[in-house]
């Protein structure tokens, strides 16, 4: 027995009864909870398969980003339980129809398509060197500078569209329209006065 | 050495799951979006493993991309939620057909 076979095993059970528990729990800060547990095994699972620079970006980004935006979402929000819970038994039949389907036939599949143990999976991408971060910062960089740099563009896409669509103007701050004052006009702003004293 | 197979059975049963959740929970916006972070999940597992079968780093890649596409999916959609929440004081699913005409 392999200490890595046993790290898999039991990581992937973590992995999919946490992600049982977060379809299943009452409570939405349990299964937030339970989902960045779930993204923490499935790092070690991706760790095993040497994508070491992939695992450290989900625990950062996923854990450390993410997820706290989603538990604070749902601390922000007033959850009704009982009604948010309304369809589970309605719906759990077919859940598990879903459910018992999808995974059965994917996993009948790639049991027989991937069985064979000859072609187990290959450890080592050489590229420019052994080390994943720089083999993956050199394609990165090269190959695919046009995706990274779209890339780029959609999260200051994402960051505008989430600040505009919260944003709330306050009434009692003083702001500037500078589109009004540029569309002034000379006979808003200039009162030509007749001086009638002068003239004589 | 742990067999391809194993890998892939576990990401195709994290899909399945995270599809029954959104059966499962269809009042609950907020839980389906947890859903649908686990289904990139397991998408991103498979890329991964493919990846290292066929020996090359381009799946990686792309699971780096799709990170980033999805990053930015869950800031919109719970911005989304808030403002719904904002104005209707309720994020039921069924509060949300308003635009049915």
């Amino acid at each position: 027995m392999n200490v890595e076979i046993i790290i898999f095993y039991i990581f992937s059970l973590l992995l999919l009864s946490s992600s049982i528990a977060v379809v299943t729990v009452n409570n939405p800060v349990k299964s937030a909870i339970s989902l960045v547990f779930s993204f923490f095994c499935s790092a070690i699972l991706w760790l095993l398969l040497n994508a070491e620079f992939l695992s450290i970006i989900l625990i950062l980004v996923y854990v450390g980003a993410v997820m706290v935006l989603f538990l604070f979402v749902v601390m922000m929000l007033d959850i009704n339980i009982s009604q948010a819970k309304e369809g589970f038994v309605k719906y759990f039949s077919i859940g598990i129809f879903v459910f018992a389907t999808i995974a059965g036939l994917l996993s009948y599949f790639f049991y027989n398509q991937f069985d064979n143990s000859s072609k187990n999976i290959i450890t080592s991408i050489d590229l420019i060197g052994t080390d994943n971060t720089k083999n993956l910062g050199y394609l990165l960089y090269t190959e695919y500078l046009l995706a990274f740099e779209i890339a780029a563009i959609i999260l200051l896409l994402g960051i505008i569209s989430a600040i505009t669509l919260t944003l709330r103007k306050s009434t009692t701050n003083k702001y500037q329209n500078p589109s009004q004052q540029v569309n002034v006009s000379k006979s808003e702003r200039l009162r030509i006065i007749k001086d009638e004293g002068r003239e004589k | 050495m742990i067999p391809m197979s194993h890998y892939l059975i576990v990401s195709s049963i994290l899909f399945s799951i995270s599809l029954a959740g959104i059966f499962l929970n269809r009042k609950n916006i907020i839980i389906m979006l947890m859903s649908l972070e686990l289904m990139f999940l397991s998408i991103n597992f498979n890329f991964i493993i493919f990846g290292n079968y066929l020996n090359d780093l381009t799946g990686q890649i792309f699971v780096f991309f799709i990170l980033t596409v999805v990053a930015a999916e869950s800031a919109i959609g719970l911005a989304i939620i808030v403002v719904l929440y904002r104005n209707k004081q309720s994020i039921n699913v069924q509060d949300i057909a308003r635009l049915k005409g």
